[in-house]
């Protein structure tokens, strides 16, 4: 479902060299963590594979893994517009073709060889860490490699929060997983006892990163804009989603990206676009679900060629939700921990999801709400035209709907997509005119 | 109507329950007694003794099948997500569960659990709960969560009735369902053991019937049934014996199992309505009961695709044994269109009867599928290779 991208490569040089810092660094990150699981055998050190939402990077960190996380192997070769062979050669294999494409796009690539999206080796993992977390198919998925390669797999089940709320007993059952059954077994595979303070030590540069992205993302609030909560927040979230968080180099990477923002936000500059700054603000949308990836950029445009800014994202919250306070806090891991995962986008229920939709368009003053349902996703997806009904009829702001998946190819149609954003700005715009009519 | 043969009577009655999709028997059971309530479960296993120990009925809900015009439903599902929830929903907002006092959505996929959510905002005087079930099977972990979920749904239908339930009561509705499962164990051996007495088409109108009967009433129609099916001799055929896997939650319509039936296929086990046999023996009646109901659960529970196996070892162990107990010579694998975990769990599956040497063959459906000969046509080339390989 989540993100590791790259900085787009034609994003005009910037003239700040703040701005080129937080770029550069980005990207360094990204790569640095490919090259670690390339070199991973050679320098001995175990291999883990987890998910994004709820994945445990300042645990696995402790045991000193090399941290691979399938979803971003998959939405890279999804950019690299490798994944629709990927898809194609896990149907082959017998996987049907009504399931989540991120799983086929894997599958895939772990048939074709031990090749990364990068095109330098990916090592077999040592252990997959279920952080069963907002999904279902995520079990699914780690034991079809299980099943395959025979690796071992360690789960962590994170209860639903059906009742939009975390109750205590849910809390402890994730605590004592971690005591009792995922600790230990790390502990086992890697050889490395487990030491508290050295997990304490990454939470506390978490929760540094954690500040910095919230403001980053917060800073959508402003009129203009000076990001994109969802195509550019791809970028912004990479390295807290995945193989980063905890680590000073992310703590570095959020504060000089918070520092080339507040900038922008004092210049009353527009978010970058891969053709350069987004000069005029037509339109300030709220988007639900994950973008499409195959035709990213193609997709991106549709929004800036009008004038379109993405204020706030739901997609930007599913590694992590900060933005009602959440923090790591190293004064209770565990405990924290086992928040951190709980508290993840897709584990909301429907409800919870609604009204945080509501609140960003309220708070980031947004014309609307859009939606990108994904073919892939049922956790996304599964009551999405109720949310749509929902946001419309207590916002009043219209809302739109249109459907392509992750990684597959065959379901990104640019004149459907086209075709539904153009009539979706011109019901923004009759809105708008109606409004000032009254 | 003397002419018709009991078997037939009891299967007609237990089609009248399938067909109405008014749900007038939990009506009329409702009517009996002023106050009593009715709550609905989706698949694949909810504890249902709690509901029984409340006093209360309850109810399986399992679609619209193919009988059920799906209008509005629709407009809340996008076509690439399988049609239970839609028809469901249709039920729902036709007022076709109004006779329900509450919902309970386990934790199968993420479309039941995202309808969990869509219930709460579309029926707002209804108790709903999302029902979360361990994936960790250690009793002090796992167990003690399970434990701690249970206690909340025995404390929400105790308000719900306006008295704490007891540890009697609870008990007491063990040794119901204990019962219960007993005679559906019983349903099951005989027709492994003599399919052609009991073919599946009645089997499962039969089980159908347990997801709006009371659990005692429902264990007497099932020994009724197997009492007066072993009572009129039926031809034997040289069918195929198979195992149908993968219609845990959207069910097959009835057509579809007797184009399968009539395409040369003995059905001598399959995973429908898992909820009736999901505690594979007598859970005891006698000791602290949320404690006996979660070491049932962890540790002696039945296997789907919702369900975390913690080693590859594990995979398919539980279809094999259903295969090599009930005598099976192939395994049909027939999920809902759509379904990711039917359809992901699949290939394992696959694999492990692969290197078992048992034939298998699969197709997807949905619960209105109406062309049936696709489906006849490769359940009968399917068993007439089973019958070719064991000839040879
Ligand atoms: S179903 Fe959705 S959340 Fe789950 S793995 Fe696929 S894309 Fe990610
Ligand atoms: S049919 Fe499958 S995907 Fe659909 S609700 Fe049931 S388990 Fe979930």
């Amino acid at each position: 479902m989540t993100t590791t991208a790259a900085m787009p490569a034609s994003v005009k040089k910037p003239q700040n060299v703040q701005k080129e810092d937080a770029m550069l660094l980005q990207k360094e990150l990204i790569n640095r963590n490919y090259m670690e699981l390339a070199t991973a055998r050679a320098d001995n050190r175990k291999v883990s594979a987890t998910f994004v939402p709820g994945n445990l990077n300042e645990l696995l960190m402790c045991f000193d893994f090399a941290r691979s996380l399938p979803e971003t192997n998959a939405l890279q070769n999804g950019l690299r517009k490798k994944s629709g062979k990927m898809i194609m050669d896990a149907e082959r294999d017998g996987q049907s073709e009504d399931v989540c494409t991120y799983v086929k796009a894997d599958l895939g690539m772990m048939m074709g060889g031990e090749i990364g999206p990068t095109g330098d080796p990916l090592p077999r993992p040592d252990v997959l860490l279920l952080s069963y977390t907002g999904c279902f198919t995520f079990m699914k998925w780690f034991e079809l490699i299980r099943h395959k390669y025979g690796c071992e797999t360690v789960m962590l089940h994170v209860p639903y929060q059906g009742e939009g709320k975390i109750a205590p007993n849910m809390r402890d059952y994730v605590v004592k997983q971690l005591k009792e059954t995922v600790i230990p077994t790390l502990e086992r595979i890697s050889g490395v006892k487990f030491d508290i303070d050295r997990l304490r030590q990454y939470m506390r540069e978490s929760e540094k990163a954690e500040e910095d992205l919230v403001r980053v993302l917060q800073s959508a609030k402003n009129r203009p804009s000076p990001i994109d909560g969802y195509f550019g927040a791809v970028y912004y979230i990479g390295p807290i989603f995945t193989a980063f968080r905890g680590t000073p180099e992310a703590t570095q990477f959020y504060r000089v990206l918070r520092e080339e923002i507040d900038q922008r936000v004092r210049e009353g500059r527009g978010p970058m676009t891969p053709e350069g700054e987004m000069t005029e603000e037509n339109y300030r949308l709220v988007v639900e679900g994950p973008p499409n990836w195959t035709s990213f950029r193609e997709f991106w445009k549709m929004f800036y060629d009008e004038g379109a800014v993405v204020v706030s994202s739901t997609y930007a919250k599913v590694g992590g939700l900060y933005d009602f306070g959440f923090r790591h806090d190293a004064d209770r891991p565990l405990e924290s921990l086992a928040e951190y995962c709980l508290g993840c986008y897709t584990n909301l229920n429907l409800p919870s999801r609604i009204d945080m939709i509501c609140r960003y368009i309220d708070e980031y003053q947004a014309d609307g709400l859009l939606i990108n349902s994904i073919k892939s996703c049922n956790s996304f997806s599964a009551g999405q035209l109720l949310i749509l009904r929902e946001v419309e009829r207590r916002t009043g702001k219209p809302a739109a709907f249109i459907e392509t998946d992750l990684v597959d190819p065959r379901y990104f149609s640019a004149a459907n997509v086209k075709n539904r954003l153009e009539s979706y700005f011109q019901m923004v715009k009759q809105k708008r005119a109606a409004t000032l009519a009254h | 109507m003397a002419d018709i043969p009991p078997v037939l009577k009891i299967v007609e009655r237990c089609q009248a329950l399938f067909d109405d999709l008014d749900f007038n028997a939990v009506k009329q059971w409702k009517a009996a007694v002023p106050g009593r309530k009715a709550i609905g479960y989706m698949p694949v296993y909810v504890p249902r003794e709690l509901i029984h120990a409340a006093g209360m009925l309850s109810v399986g809900i399992l679609g619209g099948g193919d009988q059920l015009e799906v209008i509005q439903g629709d407009a809340y599902y996008q076509s690439y997500i399988c049609r239970i929830p839609r028809s469901t929903v249709e039920l729902g907002l036709t007022g076709r569960l109004d006779c329900l006092d509450g919902m309970l959505f386990p934790s199968i996929c993420d479309v039941i659990r995202n309808l969990s959510g869509m219930w709460q905002i579309l029926f707002k005087d209804k108790y709903v709960r999302y029902i979360d079930v361990p994936q960790n099977y250690v009793d002090a972990i796992g167990g003690a969560f399970y434990i701690s979920e249970l206690e909340v749904l025995r404390a929400d239908l105790g308000k719900l009735r306006g008295t704490p339930i007891t540890d009697d009561e609870l008990n007491a509705s063990i040794r119901v369902f204990n019962e219960n499962r007993a005679a559906i164990r019983e349903l099951y051996a005989y027709r492994a053991e003599k399919p052609w007495q009991a073919p599946t088409s009645e089997v499962y109108l039969v089980l159908r019937a347990g997801m709006v009967l009371p659990p005692e009433e429902h264990t007497l129609l099932v020994r009724e049934y197997l009492a007066a099916a072993d009572a009129m001799p039926r031809p034997k055929r040289d069918n195929a014996r198979i195992v149908l896997t993968g219609a845990f939650c959207e069910q097959p319509p009835l057509g579809l199992i007797k184009s399968i039936e009539m395409a040369g296929c003995y059905i001598v086990d399959d995973d429908f309505m898992l909820v009736t046999r999901w505690l594979l023996d007598e859970v005891p009646a006698d000791a602290n009961p949320l404690d006996e109901l979660s070491k049932a659960f962890l540790h002696r529970s039945a296997t789907t695709a919702a369900k975390y196996e913690t080693t590859k070892e594990e995979k398919g162990v539980f279809l094999l044994k259903q295969v090599k107990t009930r005598g099976a010579e192939g395994v049909i694998f027939a999920a809902p269109s759509f379904c990711d975990p039917a359809l992901l769990e699949r290939p394992m599956l696959q694999d492990v009867l692969t290197k078992h040497k048992v034939p298998h063959t699969a197709f997807k459906y949905a619960e209105n599928t109406g062309q049936m000969a696709p489906i006849r046509e490769q359940a009968g080339t399917f068993a007439d290779s089973i019958k070719l390989w064991s000839a040879a």
